[in-house]
């Protein structure tokens, strides 16, 4: 496997950068949508991330990558891992980031009778598809505003209960899939319908870098990289050493982290002045900047939290006519301006 | 045009052919332009000439299955042998080698995709396959482009990913010499590793790709990549101004969106300048206290201020001219006269799944014999009531299927679930935007656009724009779904002019034939006032334009589409109606087409029954109107 680029090494993209550290923190925060230009590194960013993570423990031979730790017997148990007496052996994987091709199929996403075993062994059995590959990790969709709406659906229903629940072919299998679903897509090539850009937590908007510096610190870094791989990976370990660190102490520490009255009130007066529909966007948006006073190593969310992910939290829930591009960043800035004097 | 260039044509094409035998997998690969032929067979001689005999070329046909592409399991062999064979598929075996693209302008977006992705990972991205089997998939891509007039360029994900451009038009077969022997590529590989390239290179190829208004970061990185190995090609060890001119002209000209200012030598540095003291991304708490502790970033940074006063401003404007003289007379005039067309290219590509078979989903309705792998699904139920009827004669058959296989199957018993599904519906909406139509209401008519439109988009049509005045018509937006953009060329849609409607009806015969080539049906909705005034040729002949227009319209009724000619003028016109009779179109004249007559119209044509809000939009329509 070729190295992954260094996630400091990363220049630019803040928003995602704090968006895909926030998934990492709290995985209920819910999926990610990046959507912007071309070539801005948005999977580069993904897969330097899942790189940094810390190795996860998964019962040896698990078809649904299980936690060995976890008492929840979720998983379909159909591999054979689980059985036996004694203790599961464990051992460490690297946290899995699954590309959904465009056109992929629902069989192959959310798997299927093993067809190969049912014609040569006569076994009734159940492949798991991407979506058990994908267990606790991410799941990758590059332009999932092309993505067939009936897949979206399924995958966002998915995302949202963490559980694989196949009815087909004769199969009856529910297995653990909990991902951080991160989608992208250009804008310019199409919409997402809103019903399913409410159900993605995050929503955050990936410019390519206009001044020349940033690209040419882009370009260069990018070519160092190719040109030695492992000596531009060493040179940024310890800064990628020092985001995994914080990235396991906010986690330790997300459940103390509390939210007072005062800024719950803050927020919801936010998500009413803004507009939102329904009650998603106060719930992801005191999830986020939980975990971002987490990852700060504050022990109460704060004002300062609160204004760095107000717009991707919110921007995509706003009420607006389907026609209009423009404003719903305007609107939250104005809304955080109002609300979050202090 | 072609006398215009700045290289000789067959130089190009050699330099093209060397750098890309150089650093094969670095550089993504070249797209070659233009009919297939004796200087297309001629280049890729060329190229394989440079290449060791033992490398690896690999065609990618059009229609390759998944399984082909990116290998899994045999299952006729599998099911003969009664144990797992797996294949590798054909970018496994180009691996280390070169796959050849035929056909890049049709390729499904799905192998596009794939295509992207293994350029980008260096792996067959297989989810299928076992994790621990991963097959490397280091190869560069020659995409044989050979579109014609109105297609549509190779998927734009695929085309951010390669080098280089060959147009082959002007090229003739005894060009492609002055090719590189092995032997010399193979020195010039040997030192490509230790090439240098200092910052101001880095500053230079971004500067112009950034003037030449390319927003993507793969192509300066592709064009530092390329002056480094045209600098191993000369020997050098570090990347030299006249490589980096290589680049440009080489990497970024052909992608060029806008024309880059014409040159103030000044300005550039002095922009440069000041933006080069701060920190490139000083926002994280993290990354500037690291930043801090980290000792080679200094380092990287020192010698940059130094430059900009001697050699940078300087080499930057070198290389733009390079990229300038490099862009194709063509693009200059295209750009200059329609701004609108420069983001054709991504738009063009808004298309889910390409060719949208019911293979995969919908309603059900049956099985057939068919391919399982082709992205079909396997019925498992027939197949099985298929081979059943065999078994006795199977079993006597001379060669038994081994492994105590209860049921013996032969390749024709499977059979494929076959569904059906909704076919996606483009409507087109060619507008009047003439004069006479100006006069009367345009502004109505673009209301009433504008409501379809978010009919449209509860539907999941996808859109497409003409508009005609003066003396032709224009595709404002091709097929998108991006309603967001529809919008926006309406409403900048300028009126006045004349009324060329057979050449609207033409423009509007070629949209329907793309999108039903798509497999999608179109739907027409043409709205003008009827009273055609210039011919085809241009002339401003009444009668000869009206006869057009009544030709145009038969030929458009052969199309079999569905139609609605909505009339604009103030007082329903007869010539109007008569053309909406001549093309089988529904005829509404608007005065007394309220809204809701109009989307429910449409809607009944799209042969869709959603008949929800029509009424609040009937009344927004009026509030409109009046």
């Amino acid at each position: 496997m070729p190295a992954a680029f260094p996630f400091s090494a990363i220049v630019g993209q803040e928003e995602m950068k704090l968006a895909l550290l926030i998934a990492a923190v709290d995985a209920s925060v819910g999926g990610i949508l990046a959507m912007g230009d071309r070539g801005t590194g948005k999977s580069t960013a993904v897969r330097a991330l899942a790189a940094l993570l810390p190795k996860i423990k998964i019962v040896e031979g698990c078809r649904y990558r299980c936690d060995p730790d976890t008492t929840d017997a979720a998983c379909a148990g159909d591999c054979g891992a689980h059985s036996g007496p004694g203790r599961k052996k464990a051992c460490l994987a690297p946290i899995a980031v699954v590309d959904l091709p465009l056109g992929a199929t629902e069989d192959r996403l959310v798997g299927a009778l093993d067809i190969e075993r049912a014609l040569t062994e006569g076994v009734k059995s159940f492949e798991p598809g991407l979506l058990a590959r994908a267990h606790r990790g991410f799941l990758y969709i590059d332009e999932v505003n092309l993505l067939e709406d009936h897949l979206v659906d399924l995958l966002l229903d998915v995302a949202a209960s963490g559980e694989n629940v196949v009815e087909r072919e004769g199969l009856s299998v529910r297995h653990p899939a909990r991902f951080v679903l991160i989608g992208t897509g250009n804008p310019e090539e199409g919409d997402l319908r809103p019903q399913l850009l409410d159900r993605f937590g995050l929503c955050v908007d990936v410019r390519t870098p206009e001044d020349l510096a940033t690209r040419v610190e882009v370009v260069r870094r990018r070519d160092d990289f190719e040109r030695d791989p492992a000596a531009f990976t060493q040179r940024w370990k310890r800064k990628d050493d020092a985001i995994r660190r914080q990235v396991q102490k906010a986690r330790q520490r997300l459940a103390e982290v509390s939210v007072g009255d005062t800024i719950l009130e803050r927020i919801v007066a936010l998500c009413a002045a803004v507009g939102t529909d329904g009650l998603r966007g106060e719930l992801t948006l005191v999830r986020a900047s939980r975990a971002v006073a987490s990852l700060d190593g504050d022990a109460t969310v704060a004002d300062k939290h609160v204004r760095r992910v107000a717009a991707a939290a919110l921007r995509h829930r706003l009420r607006r006519n389907p026609l209009d591009d423009a404003g719903s960043a305007a609107r939250i800035e104005r809304g955080v301006a109002e609300i979050f004097t202090a | 045009m072609t006398e215009a260039r700045p290289a000789p044509l067959a130089t190009e094409a050699a330099l093209i052919a060397a750098l890309l035998a150089i650093d094969l997998a670095g550089l993504g690969g070249v797209v070659l332009r233009g009919p297939p032929g004796e200087v297309r067979d001629a280049w890729q001689a060329m190229l394989r000439g440079m290449l060791p005999e033992t490398m690896p070329v690999r065609r990618l046909p059009l229609h390759v299955d998944k399984e082909r592409l990116l290998g899994g399991l045999d299952l006729a062999a599998s099911l003969h042998a009664g144990r797992r064979i797996v294949q590798d598929g054909v970018l496994a075996e180009a691996n280390d080698g070169i796959l050849v693209v035929a056909m890049a302008q049709r390729l499904e977006a799905q192998t596009a995709a794939h295509l992207a992705t293994a350029l980008d990972t260096r792996r067959v991205p297989n989810p299928e396959a076992p994790i621990d089997v991963e097959r490397a998939a280091d190869f560069a891509v020659v995409a044989l482009d050979e579109a014609v007039g109105g297609d549509d360029p190779p998927s734009a994900a695929l085309l951010d990913r390669l080098a280089f451009h060959l147009d082959l038009t002007g090229l003739k077969p005894e060009d492609a010499r002055g090719a590189r022997s092995r032997a010399e590529i193979i020195a010039a590989r040997a030192c490509l590793a230790p090439v240098t390239a200092d910052r101001a290179a880095a500053d230079a190829l971004c500067h112009a790709a950034l003037s030449l208004g390319i927003v993507s970061l793969r192509p300066p990185i592709l064009a530092l990549r390329a002056a480094r190995a045209a600098a191993a090609l000369a020997g050098r060890d570090a990347v030299a101004p006249e490589d980096l001119i290589v680049a440009a002209r080489l990497v970024l000209a052909w992608r060029a969106t806008q024309l880059p200012l014409p040159a103030i030598p000044d300005s550039a540095a002095a922009d440069a300048g000041p933006e080069l003291d701060h920190e490139p991304a000083p926002d994280t708490a993290i990354q500037d206290a690291a930043e801090k502790r980290e000792p080679p970033q200094p380092d990287q940074r020192e010698p940059y201020p130094q430059e900009p006063g001697q050699q940078q401003p300087g080499q930057q404007e070198i290389v733009l001219d390079a990229a300038r003289a490099a862009i194709p007379a063509g693009l200059l005039a295209r750009l200059r006269a329609e701004p609108s067309r420069a983001v054709r290219g991504s738009a063009a590509h808004g298309e889910a799944g390409g060719l949208r078979r019911a293979q995969r989903h919908g309603r059900p309705i049956g099985a057939r014999p068919g391919d399982p792998r082709r992205g079909a699904r396997l019925h498992l139920f027939a197949t099985l009531t298929a081979a059943i009827p065999w078994q006795p004669l199977r079993r006597h058959d001379r060669t038994p299927l081994t492994n105590g296989n209860r049921i013996n199957f032969r390749r024709a018993d499977f059979r494929v679930a076959h569904f059906k599904d909704r076919a996606e519906t483009v409507t087109i909406f060619a507008v009047d935007a003439s004069g006479s139509a100006a006069l009367h209401r345009l502004a109505e008519a673009k209301g009433a656009v504008e409501l379809l439109l978010a009919d449209c988009y509860i539907r999941r049509d996808q859109v497409a724009l003409l508009a005609f005045r003066g003396r032709s018509a224009e595709i404002v937006l091709p097929p998108t779904r991006s309603l967001a953009r529809a919008r926006r060329c309406l409403s900048a849609l300028p009126g006045g002019g004349a009324t060329p409607l057979a050449a609207a009806l033409d423009a509007a015969q070629r949209l329907v034939e793309e999108s039903q080539r798509r497999n999608r049906s179109a739907v027409l909705v043409l709205l003008t006032d009827g009273r055609a005034n210039i011919a085809r040729d241009g002339t401003p002949d009444r009668r000869q334009a009206e006869t057009e227009a009544l030709e145009a319209a038969r030929a458009l009724r052969a199309q079999r589409l569905r139609a609605i000619l909505i009339d604009t003028s103030p007082r329903p016109q007869a010539q109007a109606e008569r053309l909406a009779d001549a093309m089988g179109a529904l005829y509404l004249p608007l005065p007394n087409a309220d809204a809701a007559a109009l989307s429910t119209a449409v809607r009944r044509n799209a042969g869709s029954a959603d008949a929800r809000g029509s009424a609040e939009r009937g009344s927004r329509l009026r509030n409109l109107g009046g």
